[in-house]
C-alpha cells in the first residue's frame, strides 16, 4: 500500500478541474447561438466528472504500470489520474488524428492500451471486461489488479451483478469502484434502488464492500488501498463505494431542473477547495502554493489544448479504416 | 392562447411533442395504457418523447425505471400478457444489447410460441440514428436488425404527423410493435434540425395506419425508397434537383414489418429508377431487401442498375469529417440521383 501524500492528492484533483473546467469552456464556446449539440470544436455528448476527483485521485494513487482501468462514460478524472497522456486523450476529444483513437472514440470511447485504460458508453459493461482482464492478470502471474468503475446507477444492470459474482467465485483481482453521485441523469438514487448501500450488496455475493461517505479523498485512498492490497495478494475482489458530488449537469447542456434544492448547496460541497482549507490547516499548503498549483495545471491543459487544436483533423477516406485487424 | 382561437390544423408541433401528444390520448381513453423507461418522468424523455405526461398522468403512470432494461422491457412484457398496454422507452436503440433476450425471444415470440393464444400489445419505443458526433455506440439505427427477427412490427416515422398517428395504431395494435423515431427529427431546441421536425398535427386523434408506406413527394424521373431522417433529406435534394430539371419521387417506408411493397413497386414501375437511402448499415439490411423485392417482382422494371447509399459497413466514427463520410448526407443523395440520371 502506497503512503499517504496530502499535496500529491491535491495536485491531482487540481489538475483534473482545471483540465474539466477547460473543457467545458471550450464545448459551449462555440455552440451558439442557437445551441447545438454537434456543432463546434468538440460536438457529442460530453459528460464531465467535476466534483468526483476525489474517487478517481484516491483510488489511482495505488496503482501502477500495467494496471487496468475500466471507466463509464464519465471517464476523464480516472483517465488522467491514470497516466493516460493528456495530448493524446484531448486530441481525442477534439477528433483529431493524433487523438488515442485517431478521432473514431470521442470521449466516451476513450483507449490507451499503455496504461491498459478504457471505457464505454454503455452503462456498466466495463465491470464484464474488467473481470476478464483480471483473469487474464492472474492466468499470466502477475501481480496486477483490474478496476472496475461506473455509478452508482449502473449497480442495478444485470452486468453488474453477473461481475460480481463472477470475480468472486473466480477469486479475481478486481476492485469494483462505484462512484455515487446521488443520481443517474434525472433519477436519484432513491428512485432506483432499494438497497441503501452497494456495500451490503457486495457482502451478497461473497467479498467485501466498504462505502466511504463525504466525498473525502484520504478516506477514499485509505479504503482503496486495503481493496487493490487485497486483490494484488490473491485474495480476491472486494467492492468500493464512493459517495461524491456530480457538480455539473449530468452532460453538458443539461437544465438540471429536475435537481431542485439539492442544486443550492452543490457548491458548498465542492471537495476541493474543501481538501485545500483541510491541508492549509495542517500547514500543508500555503496560499502561494494553491495559485502555483492552479497555474502549473493550466500550463499543462493549455498545451494540451493547443496539440489537440494544431492536429489535423481525420478524412472521410479514415472511416473506412481499423474494421479488422 | 385557447385551442378556440386558433383553427386546429395550424398548429405546428415538433415530433416529440406529436409522439406525447399521441401516447397522451390513448393514456385519457385507456387506463391500460402506462409509461416507463429511464428519465421519462419529470424530464420529459431525453429526447422529448413523454414531454408533459409526468404532469398530467404522475408517477404511477408515468414510471421513471432504474438503470435496468432487460428487467423493465420484461416487466412490459409482463404486464402486457396480463392486458395492459405498455409503452416502454429504450433510451437508444444502441442499448439493445442489454436487453435483446426480453425484445427477441419473449416479446417477439410469446404470441407465436403460444400457438395464437397469449397477445403481447406493448410498444417499445427507441431513439435512433446520428449526426451529431455521438459515436459509435449512441448512433446506430437497427432498424434492419429488428426488421429481419419475425414477430415484431416496426415503425419508423419521419414527420409530427406521422410521429402522432402511428403512435396511437401502435398503442391499439395488439401486437408488439418497436417505434424508431430519429433524434435529429424530433425537432429538439438543442440539436440542429430540419424545418421539417416541426409541422402542423391536428389536435384530436387520428391514426396513421402500420404497414403503409407514403409518397412524400411525387415525381416521375427517379423514385427514392428511404425511411426517417433521410426522408427529410431527400426532400430538402428533391426540392434542389426540380430547378435542374430532375423529377424526383420520395417513397417514405413509414413501416418496415409489415412492408408496404405495393407502394415502392408502383413508383419505380412509374420512374424505372431506384435508390434506396438508408442510414443503417448497407449489408443484410433494408437496401439489400428492397433490391430482393424489386427483383422478385419484375427485374425488367428498371431501367438503370439498383442503387443504393447507406452506412459502409463500419461502425459509425465519432469525428464530424468521419461520421460526415460515412452518413447518407445530402450530398451524397443528390450525388447518387444524378447518377442515375446520366
Ligand atoms: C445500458 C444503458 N442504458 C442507459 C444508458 C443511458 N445513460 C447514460 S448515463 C446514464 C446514467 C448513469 O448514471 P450513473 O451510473 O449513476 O452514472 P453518472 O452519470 O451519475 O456518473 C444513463 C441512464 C446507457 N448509456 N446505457
Amino acid at each position: 500500500m502506497n503512503e499517504l501524500n496530502r499535496l500529491d492528492l491535491y495536485k491531482q484533483m487540481v489538475r483534473i478541474r482545471q483540465y474539466e473546467a477547460r473543457i467545458l469552456q471550450e464545448y459551449h464556446a462555440d455552440k451558439s447561438p442557437a445551441w447545438d449539440i454537434g456543432a463546434g470544436l468538440i460536438p457529442g455528448e460530453m459528460h464531465l466528472s467535476a466534483g468526483q476527483e476525489p474517487a478517481a485521485v484516491g483510488v489511482c494513487a495505488h496503482l501502477k504500470k500495467g494496471d487496468a482501468i475500466t471507466a463509464p462514460h464519465r471517464p476523464h478524472h480516472f483517465a488522467l489520474a491514470h497516466g493516460v497522456d493528456m495530448n493524446a486523450m484531448t486530441a481525442e476529444i477534439y477528433g483529431r488524428l493524433t487523438g488515442l483513437s485517431h478521432g473514431k472514440g470521442g470521449h466516451m470511447h476513450l483507449f490507451d492500451p499503455d496504461n491498459h485504460f478504457s471505457c464505454s458508453g454503455i452503462i456498466a459493461q466495463g465491470y464484464p471486461v474488467a473481470c476478464g482482464q483480471a483473469m487474464a492478470f492472474k492466468r499470466q502471474g502477475t501481480d496486477h489488479v483490474a478496476i472496475a468503475v461506473a455509478g452508482e446507477g449502473a449497480a442495478n444492470q444485470g452486468a453488474f451483478h453477473e461481475s460480481l459474482n463472477l470475480a468472486a467465485l473466480w477469486n479475481l483481482p478486481v476492485v469494483f469502484v462505484i462512484e455515487d453521485n446521488d443520481w443517474a441523469i434525472s433519477v436519484p438514487r432513491s428512485h432506483s434502488t432499494a438497497n441503501t448501500s452497494n456495500a451490503d450488496r457486495a457482502l451478497g455475493y461473497g467479498m467485501p464492500g466498504v462505502r466511504v461517505e463525504d466525498n473525502d479523498v484520504e478516506a477514499v485512498f485509505e479504503a482503496a488501498g486495503a481493496a487493490i492490497a487485497r486483490a494484488r495478494n490473491g485474495d480476491g475482489p472486494s467492492l468500493l463505494e464512493i459517495h461524491t458530488l456530480r457538480l455539473w449537469g449530468h452532460f453538458e447542456g443539461d437544465a438540471q431542473a429536475y435537481r431542485g434544492a439539492d442544486l443550492d448547496t452543490v457548491n458548498d460541497r465542492d471537495p476541493i477547495p474543501r481538501y485545500a482549507a483541510t491541508l492549509t490547516e495542517l500547514g500543508d499548503l500555503t496560499e502561494d502554493d494553491v495559485a502555483t498549483i492552479a497555474a502549473a495545471a493550466d500550463a499543462e491543459v493549455d498545451a494540451a489544448i493547443e496539440f489537440a487544436t494544431s492536429s489535423p483533423e481525420p478524412t472521410a477516406a479514415d472511416a473506412l479504416d481499423h474494421v479488422f485487424a | 392562447m385557447t385551442a378556440t382561437e386558433t383553427p386546429a390544423a395550424a398548429r405546428r408541433i415538433t415530433t416529440a411533442k406529436a409522439m406525447s401528444e399521441g401516447i397522451a390520448l390513448e393514456m385519457r381513453n385507456d387506463p391500460n395504457v402506462f409509461v416507463m423507461g429511464e428519465d421519462v418522468g419529470a424530464y420529459g424523455g431525453i429526447f422529448g418523447s413523454t414531454t408533459d405526461l409526468f404532469d398530467e398522468f404522475g408517477s404511477e403512470r408515468v414510471i421513471d425505471t432504474p438503470i435496468s432494461e432487460t428487467g423493465f422491457i420484461g416487466a412490459g412484457i409482463g404486464a402486457a400478457v396480463e392486458g395492459m398496454r405498455p409503452v416502454v422507452e429504450l433510451m437508444f436503440i444502441d442499448f439493445y444489447g442489454v436487453c435483446m433476450d426480453q425484445i427477441t425471444n419473449h416479446m417477439a415470440k410469446i404470441h407465436y410460441e403460444s400457438g395464437g393464444n397469449v397477445n403481447v400489445p406493448m410498444v417499445l419505443m427507441s431513439a435512433v440514428g446520428g449526426g451529431y458526433s455521438d459515436a459509435a455506440q449512441h448512433s446506430q439505427c437497427l432498424w434492419g436488425t429488428f426488421a429481419h427477427l419475425p414477430g415484431i412490427k416496426v415503425v419508423v416515422p419521419s414527420n409530427p404527423y406521422d410521429a402522432k398517428g402511428l403512435m396511437i395504431s401502435a398503442i391499439r395494435d395488439d401486437n408488439p410493435v418497436l417505434y424508431l423515431f430519429h433524434k435529429g427529427g424530433q425537432g429538439l431546441v438543442w440539436m440542429e434540425k430540419n424545418p421539417r421536425s416541426i409541422a402542423e398535427v391536428p389536435e384530436e386523434e387520428f391514426t396513421v395506419p402500420i404497414g403503409k408506406a407514403a409518397v412524400a413527394r411525387e415525381g416521375r424521373d427517379v423514385t427514392i425508397v428511404t425511411l426517417s431522417l433521410s426522408v427529410q433529406h431527400s426532400l430538402d435534394v428533391a426540392e434542389q434537383l426540380a430547378s435542374e430539371g430532375i423529377n424526383v419521387e420520395v417513397v417514405d417506408l413509414r413501416s418496415l414489418v409489415p412492408l408496404d411493397t405495393e407502394t415502392v413497386l408502383a413508383s419505380v414501375a412509374k420512374t424505372g429508377r431506384v435508390l434506396v437511402v438508408d442510414e443503417d448499415y448497407r449489408s443484410f439490411g433494408l437496401t439489400g431487401e428492397i433490391a430482393a423485392v424489386i427483383s422478385e417482382h419484375d427485374p425488367g422494371m428498371l431501367t438503370k442498375p439498383f442503387r443504393r447509399l447507406a452506412v459502409p459497413d463500419v461502425p459509425i466514427p465519432y469525428a464530424r469529417p468521419l461520421e460526415q463520410g460515412v452518413l447518407p448526407t445530402r450530398d451524397k443523395i443528390a450525388a447518387a440521383v444524378r447518377e442515375l440520371m446520366a
